[in-house]
């Protein structure tokens, strides 16, 4: 048995499951909330105090073209991200040709590569010295750069490319499980009555896909925005790049904070936007998958087409960077090699592994609340604490470090007072700032597909377990948890990645003599050593693999689990 | 029961020991890659028994200290650019260091003049010329970077970078704001191409035949000629000392500066008085191919046959004083555009 149901209904103005039981949920969400929110605050705070008013004199020089640079490479990113992420995950999901149960997981690789690592793999194979234009000079027998015109890799068009390759599969990811929740028959139902494939996929599989969509996309386009790296590299000019000159070459951190809170109004009208478009849409969906999915079976040529479809961004995205990643560190392994390697993949995964925990307990927490309390309230919460992941790295970071030594120096100072003893600072310079500071960060990742994969479970799964005893805690448990065993998976698993390739934050707060991956990669890479750089960055592709392959299976899974 | 696993993994986290102070350790807060620094660390690790710890970034490092305040582990900060160790002081994040040893290894011009922070290398901002096609002695000086004979065969990187937001700013120190406009917008209508990367970069690019001159550091040509890859690409430009016979090469510091909240006071001199020793300042002569800021040590061998530096007599607080004069001019001109 099999039921969609997409109910175009006046929103219920009244707390759908509002209970004297969920309060502490709706207390433990607020004060949750609160913390996660600090250091967006922070930022916010400092944003009060410039050095000076640096608008005058952006707006006389540089602001318009931050300004359209940004639009430009977030419209550009956009497009490719949604084109390839959605194109390839239609067509593993319902096209049958050679290689489909690879590409299922393979098209999530790029994933793994850090946005910085790929601008500068390519940078070395396309730039002049590079062996593609060396050996068109070869063939051609030109001489110098001036005999011929080739694509500078260097430009707004190639950072487009760089952040569409390896962030297509947030796109990718959530479309497709949103595809394979979608029950086979609403595809056949609306075929019968008429409509091409392709005709469906618009009106109504990607009808039904958009919330997930939407999510997937507002992550691509929150990365993009607050990319420091890859536009540094290749010297585009983003709002971001107006951020870090008025802070470290005016020294007006005030300043950088206002420049990082417009970015954040950006992010919020945008994502605002996009809600209120579907603000009268309600989605819930009987998890009950049993039906197998018909996929297309297609002529020679179309399976070509489908092949072509996955192979060219998987190749782009993964096999260039990874291979010339690995060339590199064979050729320079034994000036790279380190036996500190083993102790920073260590702290890479175990950090890592403990901050994709804590982001996805704190994103249930959120989602689950909200589900109990759908007020505005809660959404608001909800969309401040998920801010984290708007604003670049190292400013989040200054955010952090402003309650963190706050709280400590008023501690120790409190007992400095009362007892005489000083507690230092003990939260500042450890670990635990940095696992806050990656939860603040990738929040919105675990939180937004928690609440989306919530949203789809119908309302009476709830009713039911309520009104056998069950308090919201236990419903939690009993129903929703094991339901949604793959959606929370796939959400550590993401943020885990994520964790693994965070830089700026991982610098400015990471305790003494503290290594991961990149920020090791990162010491070379800064001081234009990129061959040192190749093994490490490599070590994070290939930590990044496992969890990958964890990932889809788990989403390929759903459709077995009823 | 996820939460659980959570919540206890969190905890066990951050109660894992970290850099507790306890006696013989340095605490260092680094803008130059740890790697660099290593070797210097190892040898004063080995001669005084005095652990070093180090958290290395290229930002944020300041504000941390900041926030920190009196509780900060720092009891050093190490940096690059003379705008970026002028900002801690100005900040009011270091205290005064009066010792004789520095005092007698660090030129006074070379140092802050209340012992606020110490200078360990200097490096010119150098001119690079094509061998082929720039005859030797064409190009002497910085202005006539904006001399339109070079129109279109100029690279640099980005004029936001803090070694050519300070050049510009003794440009503005010697010709006033006014003239240094008119030379940047000069320079810029030069350009080959849009600034980008990085300064070896810049001689990749005089190899390859974008340009023709370049402006850069002078450790990241003698670093190019030490590796064995990169050795014939930096072969074929030819290296100028601007202004040689003027006022002098621009040049920029590497510095340490002793925190205000500085936990190991003593140890953290210790390490100031050990890196401008001869020992630690033939290390940075040798490795990074930088001048080392004690005169009793000599550059080494390879920087030594490029020819001798004439430095800029440019007090280095005047060049941080007019910083931000600089950025702001950078923009005007639209100069990174």
């Amino acid at each position: 048995m099999t039921e969609a149901v997409t109910v175009v209904a006046p929103a219920t103005s009244e707390p759908l499951l509002a209970k004297r039981a969920s309060r502490r949920w709706i207390l433990a969400a607020t004060l949750i909330s609160a913390i996660v929110a600090l250091p967006v605050l922070s930022v916010l705070y400092l944003a009060l105090f410039p050095e000076e008013n640096i608008w005058p004199h952006l707006i006389d020089t540089t602001l318009p073209r931050y300004l359209t640079t940004t639009v430009k490479l977030m419209l550009g990113v956009g497009v490719l991200t949604l084109v390839i992420g959605l194109a390839t995950a239609w067509t593993v999901t319902m096209c049958e040709f050679p290689g489909r149960r690879f590409f299922e997981w393979a098209m999530l690789l790029p994933f793994a590569v850090p946005a910085y690592v790929i601008a500068y793999v390519y940078t070395s194979l396309l730039d002049y010295a590079g062996p593609v234009q060396r050996a068109l000079r070869e063939v051609f027998g030109w001489q110098s750069a001036s005999d011929y015109w080739f694509p500078e890799i260097r430009s707004l068009g190639g950072a487009t490319l760089m952040l569409g390759l390896v962030l297509y599969p947030y796109v990718y990811l959530l479309a497709r499980a949103a595809f394979l929740e979608q029950s086979p028959s609403l595809f056949a139902v609306s075929r019968s009555l008429g409509h091409s494939a392709l005709s469906t996929f618009f009106r109504v599989v990607l009808p039904i896909a958009r919330p997930a969509v939407a999510v997937g996309l507002s992550l691509v386009l929150m990365e993009t925005l607050n990319d420091f790296g890859t536009v540094d590299f290749f010297a585009v000019q983003t709002l971001t790049a107006g951020l870090f000159d008025t802070w470290m070459n005016l020294g007006n951190l005030g300043g950088a904070a206002q420049i990082a809170t417009t970015m954040l109004a950006f992010v919020v009208i945008l994502v605002t936007l996009e809600r209120y478009s579907r603000r009268k849409q309600k989605q819930y969906a009987a998890r009950d998958n049993r039906e197998p999915i018909q996929r297309f079976n297609l002529s020679r040529p179309r399976q070509a087409i489908c092949l072509a479809v996955c192979l060219i961004p998987f190749t782009l995205g993964f096999v260039v960077p990874a291979a010339t990643l690995g060339l590199y560190a064979w050729e320079y392994f034994g000036e790279s090699w380190n036996p500190d390697f083993v102790e920073n993949t260590l702290n890479s995964l175990l950090l890592s592994g403990t901050a994709a925990l804590t982001t996805l307990a704190v994103g249930v927490v959120l989602a689950y609340s909200r589900r109990l309390h759908d007020t505005r309230g809660m959404q608001v919460l909800m969309r401040l604490s998920g801010l984290g992941y708007a604003m670049p790295g190292a400013v989040l970071a200054v955010g952090v470090i402003v309650p963190l030594a706050g709280f400590d120096n008023w501690l120790d100072g409190a007992l400095r007072r009362t007892v005489g003893v000083s507690s230092g600072l003990l939260l500042s310079g450890t670990t635990f700032a940095l696992v806050f500071a990656y939860t603040v960060r990738f929040l919105a990742v675990s939180a937004g597909s928690v609440e989306s994969a919530l949203q789809k479970v119908t309302p009476s799964m709830d009713m039911a377990s309520r009104s056998l005893g069950d308090t919201p805690g236990r419903t939690l448990v009993r129903v929703h948890l094991p339901m949604l065993r793959g959606t929370l998976l796939t959400a550590a698993l993401v943020v885990f990645v994520d964790c693994m390739k965070e830089l700026p934050a991982t610098l400015i707060l990471r305790p003494f003599n503290f290594e991961t991956l990149a920020t090791y990669v990162y010491q070379f890479a800064s001081d234009e050593r990129l061959f040192h750089s190749a093994l490490p960055s490599l070590i994070i592709v290939l930590a990044g693999i496992v969890p990958i392959i964890l990932m889809s299976r788990s989403i390929a899974n759903t459709r077995s689990i009823a | 029961m996820r939460l659980k696993i959570a919540a206890a993994a969190a905890l066990i986290l951050a109660a894992l020991p970290f850099a507790a102070s306890a006696d013989g350790e340095v605490n260092i807060y680094s803008y130059r890659q740890a790697y660099l620094i290593n070797p210097l660390l190892k040898a004063f690790e080995k001669e005084t028994g005095i652990e070093t710890n180090v958290v290395f970034a290229k930002n944020g490092l300041a504000e941390r200290l900041e926030r920190e305040g009196r509780n900060s582990p720092a009891d050093v900060v190490m940096t690059v650019d003379i705008s970026r160790i002028n900002e801690l002081v100005e900040r009011d994040l270091v205290a005064s260091v009066r010792s004789d040893t520095l005092e007698k290894n660090i030129p006074e011009n070379l140092r802050h003049p209340d012992g606020k922070w110490f200078a360990l290398t200097t490096r010119g901002r150098l001119i690079y010329t094509s061998k082929d096609r720039v005859k030797a002695g064409e190009i002497t000086t910085y202005e006539e970077l904006a001399d339109p004979k070079w129109k279109g065969r100029i690279c640099t990187r980005s004029g936001k970078h803090p070694y050519n937001i300070a050049l510009i700013s003794s440009m503005i120190a010697h010709h006033g704001l006014e003239e240094t406009e008119q030379w940047l917008r000069g320079l810029k209508a030069n350009l080959a191409r849009k600034p980008q990367g990085a300064d070896r970069d810049q001689i990749k690019a005089i190899a390859e035949g974008v340009c023709d001159v370049s402006i850069g550091n002078s450790y990241y040509y003698g670093n190019m000629l030490q590796d064995e890859n990169e050795r014939p690409i930096a072969e074929q430009v030819r290296l100028v000392f601007p202004n040689a016979d003027g006022r002098g090469t621009h040049i920029n510091i590497s510095g340490i500066a002793l925190t205000k909240s500085a936990p190991n006071r003593d140890n953290a001199i210790k390490l100031m008085e050990f890196l401008s020793s001869p020992e630690a300042q033939r290390i940075y002569a040798e490795a990074n191919t930088e001048y080392p800021a004690n005169p009793a040590v000599k550059p080494s061998g390879l920087v030594a046959s490029w020819g001798e530096i004439h430095p800029d007599a440019l007090p280095l607080q005047t060049i941080a004083a007019h910083r931000d004069e600089a950025v702001k001019l950078v923009d005007r001109v639209d100069f990174d555009g």
